[in-house]
């Protein structure tokens, strides 16, 4: 999908949105939708609201710093699931079914409603295949969202992720340049972040979500 | 039915490092070459500093020559090869386009491992099962087409040995040249000079690795911006010189020379007399034959070997110049497992630069030191380079965290501590070929049109095996004095040898037809008007990238093609 295709598409999404409150309706057409959690293009809410609480124990927002959620990898999968990972869509349906549905059968309620302790048992089970109810087991599917969440808080916000670069912050990368001195090699400087991403420059042509 | 061509003094096939190279000395002698190319033309406007885009396959475009070339691959006879993916890419250029642009002469040793071996340590040291054998060339011979093409393409470095002069600038252990590189070595980097003052703590030689990057403007050309996203990715302002913007465009300006893309070769035709009449291709399913007085085959290694197997006649039965079997024998792929890893105690701001741009030791390799008391042969080179991007250094540091756990506070606070912390070198080992380490065709698997994919059945020996536990060890000795707190990596290489980037032999250039496909000039034994480049006529890997050295083999045949016209094509 090209990005006019994807922001057309956002658009016809941001109208339909009836679970919208109004003056979210207006601030995601004003300002697409960095703004806004819920104008979704390829989750349904429920499955948006798991899938963030997952993102939000797999790389915590702490003393750190933001972590995944913060950096909307949740967007990014979002995105991708609706263009280059498109394939693995009914894989997260089904598989954030599953986190509920085991989160249920445990705990007497979904995965989001769970205090942290509880979602993180919860994903140890997954990540150790443990966790029931998971077509071609729970492990993958931990697997699946983990590297999707990584990818998603550290590579170029153009992807809808890293949002404010704080991925980059995170582990101290400096960001994308297409010029780099001598200087931004020492070992006793830190370089001053870009905060660019590869598309601001102007010299490439854009990618797919 | 094909639809043939008009004919052409010489077709080049495949237009990657060795076919665009090729290309130049023939154009500027006047001949009329058709180079016949499987890909396209690339854009720098698609060569972004995009991790994603980069390691989701999308760029380079590699996948395609997966899906249609993916070989097939077994460590010994007695397994089932399995299909895997293709580590080349199909565009002018080729894999010139997104290599990691290091770029070295072999050492001298390199050219007489057999007899220089016996000579030293006796025949017993030639291990068991090696087809190793001197080439029919000494680097003497090739050091004039070594200057042309690190003219030609643009290389950097700090030369080592100018006509037996040592500098310890460069690299003392390479072979005398006759003058220095065309540009000064890439610039060094905090970490670099680090990793310099720690080589030289232990009394050996590092230096700047030479690399066909441009440290300066040059031809045209900007001098490298080390933006990083340089492995695997094609450069932005066309600082890594490829063939596609060194001596392919030159050659097209030099005369007469044309490049047909999306061309993609599937056999060539042999006359009853054993000579080469042209080459069959397909473009969007319609067949084309190209008549040439001349071929120089110069696809890669597995596709080399490949189009001379399907390409069956009544003078050639078993395949194009294979009438004596050789055609597939003496392969291996170069011994770069057993990764050694650093952590250290500090940042190393390793998230610009290039691969190109790292530094390098030679102590230890080839025959560099004395192998009396050892069980091995050869050896490895040491290097240490630039370049870290984000999701990798996250993927990357996993290696380091206590107990493995890979999400969560705890995990994000190790990550974010030392995600510049680690490094992980380069080595590249001496690998010989053996007796039972072939290329054939599969059996079972074929490309979508049909055609039988290539197999693999090699593994690594006791040798590649030795030397990868003994080069494991330097390399840990040169990371703790540059002050690592801890080393990974014991060197196993492994066993089986997969498909690689550094693939060696399966059309071997010797003087003996019976052990040998090509004679010293890259020109078929049994068919007298068909060259063949890239790196299946080497004989022996040594312990560096094999590029430019399949690059200077490629401009000497196209050069031999040139001063013996009159015989070759009539």
């Amino acid at each position: 999908m090209t990005r006019r295709e994807m922001l057309r598409q956002l658009g016809g999404a941001i109208g339909l949105a009836a679970g919208l409150p109004l003056a979210a309706r207006a601030q995601a057409r004003t300002q697409g939708l960095s703004g806004v959690a819920d104008a979704l293009v390829s989750f349904t809410a429920a499955e948006a609201k798991t899938l963030r609480a997952i993102i939000s124990r797999i790389i915590p927002s702490d003393e750190n710093g933001p972590g995944g959620l913060e950096a909307r990898a949740d967007r990014f999968i979002d995105r991708a699931l609706a263009g280059a990972l498109k394939n693995q869509k009914a894989a997260y349906s089904a598989g954030l079914a599953a986190v509920d549905g085991y989160s249920q059968s445990l705990k007497g309620r979904p995965f989001a409603d769970l205090a942290p302790n509880d979602q993180d048992a919860i994903l140890t089970d997954m990540q150790s295949n443990r966790a029931t109810g998971f077509d071609g087991g729970s492990g993958p599917f931990f697997n699946l969202v983990r590297t999707h969440t990584i990818q998603g808080t550290f590579s170029d916000p153009f992807y809808g992720g890293n949002e404010n670069f704080v991925g980059w912050d995170l582990i101290g990368y400096p960001g994308a340049r297409v010029v780099v001195s001598a200087n931004l090699q020492r070992m006793d400087v830190k370089p001053e972040p870009s905060r660019k991403s590869a598309y601001d420059y102007g010299m490439f042509t854009k990618g797919e979500f | 039915m094909a639809t043939t061509l008009k004919k052409t003094n010489v077709v080049i096939i495949g237009l990657g490092a060795a076919g665009g190279v090729a290309c130049l000395p023939l154009a500027q002698a006047g001949l009329e070459v058709i180079g016949l190319e499987a890909g396209s033309w690339l854009n720098t406007k698609d060569m972004a500093p995009d991790e994603l885009k980069l390691s989701r396959g999308l760029w380079p475009p590699g996948p395609q020559k997966t899906k249609v070339e993916g070989v097939t691959s077994r460590p010994n006879a007695s397994q089932t090869a399995v299909r895997g993916n293709h580590p080349m890419m199909n565009a002018v250029g080729g894999t010139s386009v997104h290599y990691m642009a290091q770029s070295w002469r072999l050492n001298p040793w390199d050219f007489k491992v057999r007899s220089e071996t016996i000579r030293r340590y006796g025949a017993s040291r030639i291990p068991k099962g090696s087809t190793i054998e001197d080439w029919p060339l000494a680097y003497e011979d090739l050091e004039p087409f070594y200057d042309h093409v690190e003219y030609e393409i643009g290389v950097s470095g700090k030369a080592g040995n100018i006509a037996g002069k040592k500098d310890d600038r460069g690299n003392i252990f390479e072979g005398s040249r006759k003058r220095e590189f065309p540009m000064p070595a890439l610039r060094t980097t905090g970490y670099m000079e680090k990793m310099i003052a720690a080589g030289k703590s232990l009394g050996w030689h590092p230096f700047v690795a030479p690399a066909a990057i441009t440290s300066r403007a040059y031809e045209g050309r900007p001098g490298c911006a080390y933006h990083g996203y340089c492995i695997g990715a094609g450069c932005h302002i066309n600082a890594k010189s490829s063939t596609a913007v060194t001596t392919i465009p030159k050659a097209m300006k030099a005369g007469k020379f044309s490049v047909v893309t999306e061309a993609r070769v599937t056999t060539i035709e042999a006359d009853n007399n054993g000579r080469v009449t042209g080459v069959n291709y397909l473009t969007d399913g319609q067949e084309y034959f190209q008549p040439a007085d001349a071929v120089l085959l110069g696809s890669y290694v597995y596709e080399n070997v490949r189009v001379l197997l399907l390409s069956k006649s009544k003078p050639y039965p078993n395949g194009l110049t294979n009438n004596h079997g050789q055609v597939g024998k003496h392969y291996f792929s170069h011994n770069q497992g057993g990764a050694v890893s650093a952590l250290f105690p500090f940042n190393l701001n390793n998230w610009y630069g290039t691969p190109g741009q790292g530094i390098a030791i030679d102590n230890w390799a080839d025959d560099n030191f004395d192998h009396s008391g050892l069980d091995f042969i050869g050896g490895g080179n040491l290097y240490v380079y630039t370049e870290r991007r984000p999701i990798a250094a996250v993927n990357g540091v996993q290696g380091w965290v206590q107990g493995g756990a890979n999400w969560g506070s705890k995990w994000k606070a190790f990550v974010k501590e030392n995600a510049d912390r680690y490094n992980t070198a380069y080595l590249q080992k001496t690998t010989l070929p053996y007796e039972d380490n072939y290329l054939d065709l599969d059996p079972a698997v074929k490309d979508p049109l049909g055609f039988p994919v290539i197999r693999i059945t090699a593994e690594y020996k006791d040798n590649e095996r030795k030397i990868g536990a003994f080069i494991a060890e330097k390399m840990k000795q040169w990371y703790m004095a540059a002050g690592a707190v801890q080393v990974n990596g014991n060197g196993n290489v492994g066993g089986a040898m997969g498909a690689s980037t550094h693939a060696y032999g399966g059309t071997r250039m010797g003087n003996d037809p019976e052990t040998s496909v090509v004679d010293k000039w890259g020109f078929s034994h049994e068919t007298p008007n068909l060259g063949i480049l890239g790196g299946s006529v080497m004989g022996t890997s040594g312990a560096r990238n094999p590029t430019q050295t399949l690059q200077a083999l490629a401009w000497r045949t196209a050069d031999h093609l040139v001063k013996n016209w009159k015989s070759i094509s009539s």
